[in-house]
């Protein structure tokens, strides 16, 4: 059966279905279709809420940045699982609400459903933020994603500065390379002020299990970690855990100074908005699809939250060094040697990978000095 | 005194229209929630119903969200004629995908029906062996099988974890575990000229089975025996072991058939993602249906429905994602509430009762 003849199909099928009231509903489908023709619609699906304090925040608030633009309508769709309920949500958006660029923000929606919504509506752009785009993949699909570790490198400095124990606890959700690339660049920066720190970690299995987290946190603590930081989905309970607790902590994905105004040090945020605003500017203008994207400090892809009070001026100074060098390109986290906690050498003398080197993105050690296994 | 047609009829329009009466009070007290959070009810209502059912995008739509659920309403409904409260299809489904996927990888290179038939058969039997073991520890070890059940389901979850990320990890999938895919040619399709696939049309047909094997054969009383007296059935002579272990070994290969679907049809690879909470929701589908397997279908939809509708509602007029949630827990508190009103009104009793002594009539 061939396009037409379904829409036909369809659209008898529809006529029987509802009669009265399915030709009101396409009534006034037609004007919110027309009205909206002028702008282009994007559409933003998360796989949690838009105001967890974390990563589907960090998405959200970028996408109220694009609502800002005369140009642009914007269709959302908060908790999406990823399940066939992402690609059912993508495709309504496409259907229902006109929308001719989707940002699916979540890792999962990828492999299969972006994809096979990719081919499936060859003239709609799909974004998807986690970096898995190849070039075997649909051309108006694409990847977006920030080198955040740059971020969590320089929190590692300034936790390194308040620490008294030399014990960093690390909350962590899988150990994927994304995830370990993370601890890894937390802990060589602490040691980039003093050999001798630890960092410990606990992985949770899974994006967002507030209770284990909050049951990490406090058992980090009882360890004598002093300084707690997490890569979850919304570190919320951890940084409020580490707060009553009355220990320092750092952020991720969004600012949490407000939940932890007296131990808050620094974070590691995103601000999507940057490759937002390219995507959306790339579609508004009929330029290319932008299929691979990524960036960091320098990009203006990520940034520090403001340092908290408990930070003294000795940390900000040698971050604010280092970030410096980050903005000018030069600095380099993952250098040899370099050996991973079961004295393997992971990295040898002589090679130092750069930002942007792929070998980096199938992290699967942990660096020397992280306890914790795989 | 009710004749004819009145006395066939009123039976079967009391089940029917107290749910639906309790549907209408249910969407009248939602009304008043959305009025209260100053959206206006008709326009929330209307939206509602284009994104559920308005359209032939939207009724698919449905559809694929309802598929799953049939399965998954079914693992509860089952051995709940057997008076067994089993609550763990999540772990079943779990482990019914994975044992898919290993198959699915295994089975490559023979044809796409050898290994499509080859994924459903291991997912319905692992699921089926995972809820044997709580119909089992109930009936040999005494252990109430609503808490083993749910226990059993976080260990099958887990051991889907482990497995994934661990032995059966396809090395190929760093950053999202998986196991090796199966292959796009051996996915299951959709129906034709339908963007559904198949997984609705295994789930309803294995709820009409169930329905009718329950209504018309002496299995269906062998089981309500068992369930309603486990002693009084013992002494008619039944074998009640074998009657509680299969009935929730069935009801566990509903689940386990609709994680195997879940990989076969949508996602291609066994991996975390199939642990998306249908097995919690087929609880509520179950209880909503009163545990009647054939009720089960259209409360799927319903709730398929209900979910396609939130989107739209989240699309269209900016609310929260927890306004469904909300609509979802006043619907189905009024439905199950209503549940006592039936047999309680006097309109539906035909009172034909013949006086069997002479003369007593009033």
């Amino acid at each position: 059966m061939n396009m037409s003849t379904i829409d036909k199909s369809r659209r008898k099928a529809l006529a029987q279905l509802g009669g009265s009231a399915a030709a009101l509903t396409l009534i006034s489908l037609g004007i919110r279709t027309a009205s909206a023709s002028e702008k282009l619609t994007i559409g933003a699906v998360y796989v949690g809420s838009r105001d967890d304090y974390g990563y589907n925040q960090s998405h959200a608030e970028a996408v109220a940045e694009m609502k800002k633009l005369p140009y642009i309508r914007v269709v959302e769709e908060e908790r999406v699982p990823e399940t066939i309920a992402v690609q059912k949500s993508m495709q309504a958006m496409i259907e229902q609400d006109d929308a001719k660029l989707i940002f699916a923000t979540s890792f999962g929606y990828f492999d299969p459903y972006v994809l096979k919504l990719g081919a499936q509506y060859p003239k709609i752009r799909f974004a998807h933020c986690g970096g898995l785009w190849t070039p075997k993949d649909p051309k108006n699909t694409g990847s977006f994603f920030g080198y955040i570790d740059e971020c969590e490198y320089l929190s590692g400095v300034v936790a390194a500065h308040v620490s008294k124990s030399k014990k960093l606890g690390f909350i962590a959700a899988k150990p994927i390379p994304q995830v370990l690339r993370n601890i890894n660049s937390f802990t060589l920066g602490a040691q980039s002020v003093d050999p001798s720190f630890t960092t410990h970690v606990i992985f949770t299995g899974d994006w967002s299990m507030p209770v284990k987290e909050a049951e990490s946190a406090n058992s980090l603590i009882d360890q004598g970690c002093d300084v707690i930081t997490c890569h979850v989905d919304s570190p919320k309970v951890i940084i409020e855990t580490a707060e009553k607790r009355g220990v320092y902590c750092t952020g991720y994905h969004v600012d949490q100074s407000s939940l932890a105004p007296k131990g808050y040090l620094t974070g590691a945020e995103w601000v999507w908005a940057t490759p937002y605003k390219m995507l959306v500017d790339a579609a508004y203008e009929g330029k290319p699809m932008l299929n691979f994207l990524r960036g960091g400090l320098k990009e203006g892809f990520v940034k520090m939250s403001p340092y908290g009070k408990a930070v003294p001026e000795k940390a900000k100074e040698t971050a604010d060094a280092i970030k410096a060098k980050m903005l000018g390109g030069s600095y380099v986290i993952f250098k040899g040697p370099l050996k991973d906690n079961n004295g393997k050498t992971v990295i040898p003398e002589g090679v130092s990978l750069g930002q942007r080197d792929v070998a980096l993105e199938g992290m699967n050690y942990l660096v020397a000095g992280v306890v914790g296994q795989i | 005194m009710y004749t004819g047609i009145k006395r066939f009829l009123l039976p079967i329009a009391e089940p029917l229209l107290v749910p639906t009466g309790a549907i209408l009070v249910g969407m009248l007290l939602f009304a008043g929630f959305v009025a209260l959070v100053g959206q206006s009810p008709p326009e929330v209502f209307l939206t509602l119903y284009q994104g559920g059912f308005g359209s032939s995008f939207s009724l698919q739509n449905t559809l694929v969200l309802a598929s799953p659920l049939i399965l998954t309403g079914l693992a509860v409904a089952i051995p709940a004629q057997a008076g067994m409260i089993m609550i763990g299809g999540e772990g079943a489904l779990a482990l019914g995908a994975l044992l898919a996927g290993v198959v699915g990888y295994a089975l490559h290179d023979n044809s796409a029906l050898v290994a499509q038939i080859g994924m459903l058969t291991a997912g319905a039997l692992t699921g089926a062996l995972w809820f044997a073991l709580s119909g089992w520890l109930r009936n040999y070890r005494g252990v109430n099988e609503t808490i083993s059940s749910l226990l059993l389901s976080y260990i099958g979850i887990a051991l889907l974890n482990y497995c994934i990320q661990g032995p059966l990890k396809d090395p190929a999938s760093t950053n999202n575990p998986a196991t090796h895919p199966i292959g796009d040619a051996h996915m299951i399709g959709n129906i034709p000229g339908m963007d559904v696939h198949y997984g609705l049309i295994i789930g309803i047909v294995f709820a009409l089975i169930i329905w009718l094997v329950l209504k018309y054969t002496t299995v269906g009383l062998a089981l309500r025996a068992v369930g309603g007296n486990p002693r009084a059935a013992q002494m008619a002579g039944l074998n009640v072991n074998y009657w509680v272990i299969g009935a929730a070994a069935v009801g566990g290969a509903a689940a386990g058939l609709s994680g195997a679907i879940e990989v076969a049809a949508v996602q291609g690879s066994a991996n975390s993602a199939v642990v998306a909470g249908y097995g919690f929701t087929g609880i509520l589908v179950a209880f909503i249906a009163r545990q009647n397997p054939f009720a089960v279908i259209p409360i799927a939809i319903l709730f398929g429905g209900i979910d396609a509708a939130g989107g739209m509602l989240q699309r269209r007029l900016d609310m929260p994602d927890a306004t469904v949630i909300v609509f979802q827990g006043i619907l189905f508190v009024v439905i199950l509430a209503s549940d006592t009103l039936l047999g309680r009104f006097r309109f539906f009793k035909p009172t034909t009762t013949k006086p069997v002594i002479k003369g007593t009539e009033s």
